[in-house]
């Protein structure tokens, strides 16, 4: 069968040869005019999508430049006061970020302290323990967990979650340390369901699927050689994964969970329902507070007056530049990562 | 420059390589290469993994310029014109030298798209002349009658000999002068392999062709030229009975009995 | 105890607590669609898609709501993705090699986790304060904003996966850069762009921090983009946090009609790159 393919072939090779060799010499130049022009539209293309990388660049300059003009009235009034001020009086035009900073703080603290054991674990578990067949599964089902909205979270929490707290988790944690020297602070009473602590809750659940997901990412980077020697000395899962997986992902896992504190710190909609835009700092974690997202939420659209505007604005440039050196960290250690198991 | 004198006198030569450099970054990797392709001849280049020879393909059609740090100093006559000068239109050149890869490269779009693709480019032709070419460039490259029938299916959906096949027909379809053949069956099965070699042995009649390849076997079926190199340079070039049966150098001798390499 | 059995037993308790982190975590997903459905469904009816935002104690629907939604979001993803697009394909194509796009590929990581409360302070600045009023286009660009950096990301990321033999055969044709990127890059990374825009869509569809203060909100129908815009999610801020039952209801119902429609988007399109990947 072969053979008889081959005779064909060699009879269409010959018919053909004829018709190219008569080529015309004016090819080539009809040729290197029809490039000249792709030539340019080459050009253009090119310069095209160049200026679209740089637009990327001008957003962030644009987001930088106009929060710094907006809150240039706000910063000429109350300079470096402003940080440390906790007043919050729109009738007497007096500002200050202390309280929406202490409550963004304290709530991404309270997120990240669930939240990274918690997604280090599950990391733990899709890499190592789960059954292959459920890995894909799982894996969707708490990166599904990232993709639900904010406002889901913020409803959710508002309607569920704080009075279930107020009503069964709270009034326990008041009475368990009410003797306790820093922790009956903390938990003082009376159980408002709203509060810093409910918030703080809410941002857990919401950055957890963040700090799983790429903490599996970076796990998965790790050379099976590596785990295997391990394993071949005798050691369990998890002093493979205490003494080699972890040690070895330290940076990634590290950015994982700073790319998930930028999530918990800029976050608005999920705190805005459960935090009680209360602009005080409390020393219970059970009282209302108010973060500097949920400030500008509740009150950028009923803000009368220049000067409560710009002092909105200026909370929002804090929360940029907290937020952006918090991501560029992050970006930096996973740069790191991604790197060593390219190269 | 030993090399040299073992060319056969009166072949025409199409391309001409002389004193070519070849830089990655600071490590050199082609070190004064000197050799012709004869008009309408094979010419191959063999060595071990690593000597260069790819690297002096990417050359001829200016491959290397896709990528930073890259860089050729020395002179690549293609017609009497030296292809390495700034000035040269690289893509026009490319139209001109053809290159098959080591991988088939099928575009992702339909057998027959992928052949009319680049005549369209060039060309302004009606549906049944186009018709015409594709069918004439499949022919040419001995797949016509194994896809006659699927000239509408994606090029990804044949087989690796086949999908290799589509690519020299692509390639011949826009009337290239020469052709590169980079290790064209590293990745194919010993029937397709002989397909392919029967194939470029066709296409000498028509193209000046260059083949890099690891199989000293194919070297001396398919070529009429053979080029041996070694550590970034050219140890021997001559005619491919002549190098395979009494090579001027002791290192030629040793690869080609498989001593090393 | 043996050291044996105590390191086994550590193992027993550590391994066990990451079944039960895995417990809580698919845990929050089942609690909170299981709510979700148990109160959007009993308010789910023919009104909500044909009735207007009701004033408290009326009954109503949320078609403004929703049409403003579909609107900006269409308008913001048509602003935006191109825009990404292009990006991306300098980043993976002509400047793969360049330092602009370290930088770009650094900003555009920073941006894609930034605040989106923040965009909506810079659309705010820069559009609304000067056209003096809040409008649906300044929310669409607002959405268009936050559209950019995953659309970026995900072309660029494509584009890179397209292998370079591919790139070469095209090169060695005689293609100019140009012509190998619509015709064949494009193509050969169709699905990976697509899931990209898909997931931007999925994004920006549930977003309210950035809606609050570029296209406020409006109780009617309205088709111009040049006046305040309703939205769902905008609509189901206000509604929740009010004390009239039936807008709560409405704030349910919308809730689980935005969550289910951003799940199924962000499913088709893991289904869509895995498709991808697999052949």
């Amino acid at each position: 069968m072969a053979s008889g393919l081959d005779d064909h072939r060699k009879g269409a090779v010959v018919s053909d040869m004829v018709s190219d060799a008569a080529r015309p010499p004016v090819a080539e130049i009809e040729r290197s005019r029809i490039l000249a022009r792709f030539a340019v539209f080459d050009f253009c293309f090119r310069n095209l999508t160049r200026a679209a990388a740089i637009a990327v660049l001008v957003i962030l300059g644009g987001v930088i430049l106009s929060l710094v003009y907006g809150s240039l009235p706000a910063i000429r009034a109350y300079g470096f006061g402003f940080l440390t001020s906790q007043a919050w009086n729109p009738v007497t035009d007096n500002f200050g970020a202390a309280a929406p900073v202490y409550g963004t703080v304290m709530t991404s603290a309270i997120a990240m302290l669930v939240a990274v054991p918690v997604g280090i674990g599950i990391a733990i578990f899709l890499t190592e323990l789960c059954p292959y067949p459920l890995r894909r599964p799982i894996g969707a089902a708490i990166e599904l967990l990232a993709g639900i909205p904010s406002i889901i979270y913020g409803i959710w929490g508002l309607f569920v979650l704080a009075p279930f707290l107020q009503q069964h988790v709270e009034p326990i944690l008041i009475a368990a340390c009410g003797d306790i020297p820093v922790l009956s602070t903390l938990f003082a009473g009376p159980p408002y369901g709203i509060g810093v602590l409910t918030a703080g809750s809410i941002l857990a659940i919401m950055v957890l699927p963040f700090i799983a997901s790429i903490s599996r990412d970076v796990f998965e980077t790790v050379p099976p050689m590596l785990k295997e020697a391990a394993f071949g000395i005798g050691c369990t899962t998890w002093e493979v994964m205490r003494n080699v997986v972890i040690p070895h992902t330290r940076v990634g896992v590290l950015g994982g969970v700073m790319l998930g504190l930028g999530r918990a710190l800029g976050e608005t909609m999920a705190v805005t329902f459960v935090i009680g835009n209360a602009h005080k700092i409390a020393g219970s974690l059970l009282a209302p507070g108010t973060t500097i997202s949920a400030t500008i939420a509740n009150e950028f659209t009923e803000a009368v007056g220049d000067l409560y505007t710009s002092a909105l604005i200026e909370l929002g440039l804090i929360l940029f530049l907290i937020t952006f050196i918090v991501l560029a960290c992050a970006r930096f250690m996973l740069m790191r990562v991604e790197r060593r198991s390219g190269g | 420059m030993t090399a040299m004198s073992v060319v056969g006198a009166g072949a025409p030569v199409k391309v001409c390589v002389r004193g070519l450099d070849f830089f990655y970054g600071d490590s050199q990797a082609l070190k004064a290469i000197s050799l012709p392709l004869h008009t309408n001849k094979a010419t191959a280049i063999i060595g071990p993994s690593g000597c260069g020879k790819s690297t002096l393909l990417r050359v001829l059609n200016r491959m290397y310029d896709l990528y930073p740090k890259q860089r050729a100093a020395g002179e690549v006559m293609l017609d009497g014109e030296n292809i390495l000068s700034p000035d040269v239109d690289v893509n026009l050149l490319r139209s001109r030298v053809g290159m098959v890869f080591q991988k088939p490269t099928p575009f992702p779009m339909s057998v027959y798209d992928n052949i009319a693709f680049g005549i369209k480019l060039y060309e302004k032709v009606s549906k049944s002349e186009l018709d015409g070419r594709v069918e004439q460039a499949l022919r040419g490259a001995a797949l016509w009658d194994e896809v006659r029938d699927k000239l509408h299916a994606s090029g990804l959906s044949l087989s690796g000999g086949q999908q290799q096949r589509l690519c020299i027909a692509r390639t011949v379809a826009i009337h290239p002068e020469v052709i590169l053949f980079d290790e064209p069956c590293s990745s194919l099965d010993p029937i397709s392999t002989s397909k392919i070699e029967e194939l470029i042995d066709e296409l000498c009649e028509r193209y000046t062709i260059a083949i890099v390849t690891h199989n000293m076997q194919q070297a001396a079926r398919v070529s009429d030229f053979t080029a041996f190199m070694y550590l970034g340079e050219l140890v021997e070039f001559g005619g491919t009975d002549h190098v395979f049966t009494s090579p001027t150098q002791k290192k030629t001798q040793d690869y080609i009995t498989g001593r090393f390499g | 105890m043996s050291p044996y059995a105590a390191r086994r037993r550590r193992n027993a308790i550590a391994t066990g607590l990451c079944w039960v982190a895995t417990a809580f975590g698919l845990g929050w997903l089942v609690l909170i669609l299981a709510v979700l459905v148990w109160e959007g469904v009993r308010g789910l009816s023919f009104d909500v898609f044909t009735q207007m935002t009701p004033p408290p104690g009326s009954n109503g629907g949320l078609l403004n709501a929703i049409a403003g939604s579909l609107a900006m979001t269409i308008l913001g993803v048509a602003i935006g993705a191109p825009l990404g697009m292009l990006a991306g394909t300098y980043m993976a194509e002509y400047g793969r090699y360049s330092k602009l796009t370290l930088i770009v590929r650094f900003i555009n990581d920073i941006l894609l986790s930034a605040p989106s409360i923040v965009v909506g302070l810079f659309i705010y600045t820069v559009f609304v304060a000067r056209m003096g009023h809040f409008s649906g286009i300044s929310g669409a660009v607002a959405l268009a904003v936050l559209v950019v950096p995953v659309v970026v990301r995900t072309t660029e990321d494509m584009l890179l996966l397209v292998p370079g033999p591919l790139r070469e055969a095209a090169a060695a044709l005689g293609l100019p850069r140009s012509h190998m990127i619509l015709r064949v890059g494009y193509r050969a990374a169709k699905a990976g762009i697509i899931t990209g825009v898909l997931l931007a869509v999925a994004r920006v569809l549930g977003e309210t921090a950035p809606l609050l203060f570029t296209a406020l909100n409006n109780q009617f129908w309205s088709a111009n983009l040049d006046a305040p815009m309703a939205s769902l999610p905008v609509v189901i801020f206000q509604f929740a946090l009010s004390p009239y039952k039936d807008w709560r209801q409405l704030a349910w119902t919308g809730a689980l009609l935005i969550t289910f429609t951003v799940l199924a988007l962000s499913i088709t399109a893991r289904a869509l790159s895995r498709l991808r990947t697999s052949k």
